[in-house]
């Protein structure tokens, strides 16, 4: 990859993303809906939502959840960048946890007990899905022999051939990061959970929007990696990543709409187990027949 | 102006209600009537919802809950009053425990009659709520763009409340003034 | 380097320091002039340190050995001081009753002693060894060890006045055994001649033992004879491993073991180099407070925390990382490599789980010390230029960060009156200075610019190189376990609380230290990628003999961008955020705050304090659930792996 085109994938990526997001989940709302025979909102009332959020009154409870906020979405707009840049993937990763170390704290300074909860719930979400993730990143390096996703996209097949652990793995844990049931324990999309919003609770307004908005790019970059594991050589490749990206995304909404929400016990061992013998399988078959 | 319309996100308190109004204000949102073709999110949280419906009367230990529900809430915002319980204080109205309608407690913009009010004529009040919503809307993002706050504005509002006062007064004094000035004359 | 005497300065004027301290009484007036010397020798130390870094540069920055001969009085001096350590310590253990411990102490240093007098090993060896890992060292000691005694000036008065008034107090006896221990660590990282090795490290242990002991209360007395016969029994391994080498080759020199372990590696007599390799690996295990042997790092938590951070974190236990350091190219892809990593990743993951289940301040600070020093072991063990350049990094920032939260929690608690994460709920605001010193501490611990991401980045890189699989999976799960323990202990800090300011008696001093050491964590962070080039790069070219470039330019590059970015966006939204026009509302609690975010209307209509607390899962991680099932884990691989390298090399 020439440094152009890394700069203007990453360029597409800040400006495209959470246009892609908003629409996926617009679609994700209609689709779910449709699940549940209803009609459902329109397939834009993501973006009616957050133009309304930015509209209305600046309420706060604590001046410094702002530029948390901000920072959380600076970071992971740099996660997703570092990704669609085609630099070091598990750089990427790390940035990511930092983005989402940011989000705790934007939670854990207003000092309120939804909130707080639910930041701490967050934290238990990272420790469950980081091994995950990080083994994600060890396998693409297992399997293209490198951290970059310009070589790992550059590679003569599919890498999903060499690593479908790895990718049930990821899929998994994705349904933690997109919020959906069963794993929707620290905040969910919909109401009437236990801890109201969760570690949203006190978000309104602009910081509502700024947090919607970094949950599109956050989706969009995972499922960036998702395409990691189709993307080749070969240019059609890109449409069967489109693809399955698109069934991934269709798979996670079929679970969210047909689960209960899960203890966070149950959630750290199902996600733990699942790492060590979806991933961790793979990954030793990897290494043997490296 | 944005069309902020399309996304009226709810709140729900429940006073002290039978529970009828509340049963049907969640059938708003089951397949059957499915509200939130509107847009309509039931936020659990005062902080991001745009619409309080409020539903049975008002008790004397309710009574500070709601004023801080609705404190929380930020502008541009609508009350709407479901079932004849949160209009008026309904059959509970001569309790000894009731303060009355909602409208005791907090400024009620729609009211929603019915025991229990129909879901049909709750979503009729939704639609009228977003309404005003998109109204308060507007007028708020004037008045963001001429760089004042609520603040700013209820203090004009009272310096002209204060000045029309003052204005009446000295009007009357003067009316007042003019036939004892006859009458020293 | 030998026209300045620099070397034999910064060895032995500690010493006489020490005996300075010792000899001025306890009582006001003289307190001062104790404080006082201890200033200026802590400054002299840190000039010396400097000026041995200057001339070592100015000569070329290359590896130089010194003192090969002429050297009898100073050898005769070690072996005084080997008897000195043997007497003090039989005389403590029969004091204590705990008569076997003696034996750990006399058995090596007579062997000791026989095989300096014995004429089995060449005299003419260079006693001296400088290169960038020991320059490094010294920085380390020098610099942080300083800036600790510094603190400690200030700690102990706070220490015997307000905290421990029942504590007889004993401060030039304590201020002696502080600078015994440093002149002893800079002994152990300058000398190449193996019988000073020993000798320096046994004192490193007393000193230690000591230390611990400080208030002679029972408690402090039990953990301290832990800390005395874990880290005796090191010296027992230690000194068998240099008898067995010296007596089978001659060669009375660390640099001597290594090249000799290389050069013989895959021959027949390998074996002369193995069991030596592997017994000073043990060790140094047990001098880094690795599992089974960590207990004795937790129960030396009862010391002042001066010396908690002088000996649990920032330097003595490095001494057995930089011994693993030294051994690292003899050890690579060996059994003894083998068993290092593996002690050494469990360790890691190990500690980090339990430290989850700890709310005192300190204990999470112990067991992350051992869970980071098992990951600085584990990068020992597997021994490619990546993962030592790995655990140099780790090295150095867990040296600096560790330093600074040890003075931190310790001023935190004379001015808070309690070391409890718990009870630090928005000390942001109730302590300003510590709480943002901590902050940045913890942040250099976890958090993604701070050294702790590239290390770990480099250490999963070369886990995978190695089909290392165990590793790979210590390594990710331990990281996302330590990040959990850290993110909670930032959370607490940070969030808001109307609670009133506390008084904070932190001395000057104290301050000083600490914010030295805040801004030297900050410039560590920002020059990281520029010490890689100027000194770690070399630093490993000559560990290894190759001077390849470890971590990809690529990388190097995003991780300035990355430190870049982390730095501005903060702080350029923070400045913009504070012009916004906000409305402040209370939290929401259902609607019954009772108005200033602290309290709420209980069901009988009283108000009730909030108190907000952090997940622990201490039925689950504590201590008493996985320390003794680790141990065993640990202890068998450690005697299986052990056997199977002594009994494979004959």
């Amino acid at each position: 990859m020439s440094i152009n085109t890394r700069i203007i994938l990453a360029v597409c990526f800040i400006v495209l993303a959470p246009f892609v997001g908003g629409f996926l989940e617009g679609c994700d709302r209609k689709i779910s809906a449709r699940m549940q025979r209803r009609i459902g909102p329109p397939v834009l009332q993501p973006f009616y939502d957050v133009t309304k959020l930015f509209k209305k009154q600046y309420v706060v409870v604590n001046r410094s959840v702002h530029f948390l906020l901000v920072s959380y979405m600076s970071l992971m707009i740099l996660t997703g960048a570092m990704l669609f840049a085609g630099t070091d993937l598990l750089m990427c990763f790390f940035v990511l946890s930092t983005a989402a170390t940011f989000l705790y704290f934007a939670a854990a300074v207003t000092n309120s007990p939804y909130t707080t909860i639910g930041a701490q719930r967050e934290l238990i979400q990272m420790m469950a899905y980081e091994p995950a993730v990080l083994l994600t990143a060890a396998g693409f390096y297992v399997a293209a022999g490198s951290f970059n996703t310009a070589d790992i996209i550059n590679s003569d097949y599919s890498l999903i051939i060499k690593m479908p652990g790895f990718f049930f793995a990821f899929v998994f844990i994705m349904t933690i990061k997109m919020r959906k049931a069963p794993f929707d324990i620290s905040t969910s999309h919909h109401a009437h959970q236990e801890l109201v919003k969760g570690i949203t609770t006190e978000m309104s307004g602009k910081n509502l929007g700024i947090f919607n908005i970094t949950e599109w790019y956050e989706n969009i970059f995972l499922l960036g990696v998702v395409a990691l594991f189709i993307l080749n050589k070969n240019p059609w490749s890109i449409l069967a990543a489109v693809i399955v990206i698109l069934l991934v995304y269709f798979v996670e909404i079929l679970i969210g709409n047909s689960s209960a929400r899960m203890k966070w016990e149950t959630m750290l061992k199902m996600t733990w187990i699942v790492t060590l013998f979806s991933a961790g399988v793979n990954l030793l078959v990897l290494m043997v027949i490296k | 102006m944005a069309n902020v319309k399309r996304s009226p996100w709810l709140l729900h308190y429940d006073g002290s209600s039978c529970n009828g109004c509340d049963i049907e204000v969640l059938a708003c949102m089951t397949p059957v009537y499915d509200a939130e073709r509107l847009g309509v999110e039931n936020t659990g949280d005062p902080m991001q919802a745009d619409i309080l419906l409020i539903t049975g009367g008002i008790n004397a230990q309710a009574e500070p809950v709601v004023k801080q529900i609705y404190d929380q809430m930020p502008r541009p915002k609508v009350v709407v009053a479901v079932g004849i319980c949160a209009c008026t204080g309904g059959v509970f109205k001569d309790a000894y425990n009731i303060k009355g309608g909602a409208d005791t407690v907090v400024p009620v913009d729609i009211y929603v009659p019915g025991c229990a009010a129909r879901p049909q004529s709750i979503i009729d009040g939704i639609i009228q709520a977003r309404d005003l919503f998109q109204k308060r809307s507007d007028e708020h993002d004037a008045m963001v763009k001429a760089g004042k706050t609520y603040e700013d504005i209820k203090r004009e509002r009272e310096e002209e409340e204060a000045w029309k006062v003052a204005e009446a007064k000295a009007e009357e004094e003067n009316r007042e003034e003019t036939p004892s000035n006859v009458r020293s004359n | 380097m030998t026209s300045v005497p620099i070397v034999p300065f910064l060895i032995i004027f500690p010493m006489i320091i020490a005996f300075v301290m010792l000899i001025i009484p306890v009582n006001p007036t003289a307190n001062r002039v104790r404080n006082a010397i201890a200033y200026l020798s802590c400054i002299a130390v840190m000039a010396a340190v400097g000026i041995l870094t200057a001339v070592w540069i100015e000569g070329g920055a290359q590896p130089v050995s010194l003192y090969s001969d002429g050297m009898e009085l100073a050898d005769n001096a070690a072996l005084l001081g080997k008897i000195i350590l043997m007497a003090v310590v039989t005389f403590l253990s029969f004091k204590y009753r705990k008569y076997w411990i003696c034996i750990l102490s006399i058995a090596p240093n007579i062997a000791a002693v026989w095989l300096q007098k014995s004429g089995l090993i060449t005299l003419d060896t260079p006693r001296i060894y400088i290169d960038h890992l020991a320059v490094l060292m010294c920085l380390i000691i020098g610099i942080i060890g300083s800036l600790i005694v510094i603190f400690a000036v200030g700690y102990m008065h706070g220490y015997h006045h307000y905290l421990h008034k029942r504590v007889a107090d004993r401060r030039n006896y304590f201020f002696m055994i502080l600078f015994i221990f440093l002149g002893a660590m800079f002994g152990l990282v300058l000398s190449d001649s193996l019988t000073w090795i020993q000798l320096f490290w046994e004192t490193t242990s007393v000193c230690a033992f000591l230390l611990v002991g400080y208030t002679r209360e029972p408690v402090a007395v039990r953990n301290s004879f832990r800390v005395l016969w874990m880290n005796l029994l090191g010296g027992c391994t230690l000194t068998t491993g240099i008898i067995v080498f010296a007596a089978a080759t001659g060669v009375n020199s660390l640099s001597g073991l290594t090249a000799f372990a290389e050069l013989k590696a895959g021959t027949p007599e390998e074996g002369l180099a193995v069991i030596p390799v592997a017994l000073i690996a043990f060790a140094a295990l047990t001098k880094s407070a690795q599992l089974p042997f960590s207990t004795w790092l937790l129960g030396a938590m009862v010391a002042p925390t001066p010396s908690s951070a002088l000996i649990d974190s920032a330097t003595m236990v490095k001494a057995g990382i930089y011994m693993l350091f030294r051994l690292a190219p003899a050890m690579h892809e060996t059994a003894t490599g083998n068993m290092v990593a593996f002690v050494g990743g469990f360790t890691f993951l190990a500690a980090s789980f339990i430290a989850i289940a700890q709310s005192d301040g300190k204990k999470v600070l112990a067991m992350s010390t051992i869970s980071n020093l098992g990951l600085m072991v584990a990068c020992a063990g597997m021994g490619t230029p990546e993962t030592i350049w790995a655990g140099i990094f780790l090295m150095i920032f867990h040296a600096v960060s560790k330093s600074l939260l040890f003075q931190d929690v310790g001023a935190t608690e004379n001015s808070l009156g309690s070391r409890d994460i718990e009870n630090m709920h928005g000390l942001l605001y109730r302590l300003p200075f510590l709480a943002f010193c901590m902050f940045i501490g913890i942040a250099g611990m976890c958090m993604v610019p701070f050294g702790m991401l590239i290390s770990k980045w480099a250490v999963l890189r070369s886990s995978i190189d190695e089909n290392d699989i165990i590793m790979t999976f210590m390594v990710v799960f331990g990281s996302a376990t330590t990040s959990f323990y850290w993110t909670k202990w930032l959370g607490k800090l940070i969030a808001q609380t109307n609670e009133p300011k506390v008084k904070d008696i932190t001395k000057p001093n104290e301050k000083i230290s600490i914010s030295i050491h805040a801004v030297l964590m900050i410039a560590l962070c920002v020059l990281m990628p520029l010490l890689t080039k100027v000194y770690v790069e070399p630093l490993l070219g000559e560990l290894f003999g190759t001077t390849a470039q470890v971590i990809p330019t690529t990388v190097l590059y995003l991780l300035v961008f990355i430190i870049v970015f982390f730095f501005a966006v903060p702080i350029i939204s923070y400045a913009f955020s504070k012009k916004m026009h906000a409305n402040q509302k209370l939290s929401y609690m259902s609607g019954i705050n009772t108005g200033s975010n602290d309290g709420f209307t209980d069901s009988f209509g009283n108000e009730t304090k909030l108190q907000l607390s952090n997940y622990y899962f201490k039925n689950v991680l504590g201590i008493r659930k996985l320390m003794i099932p680790c141990q065993f884990i640990t202890l068998a691989v450690l005697i299986v792996m052990m056997a199977m390298i002594i009994g494979g090399a004959f």
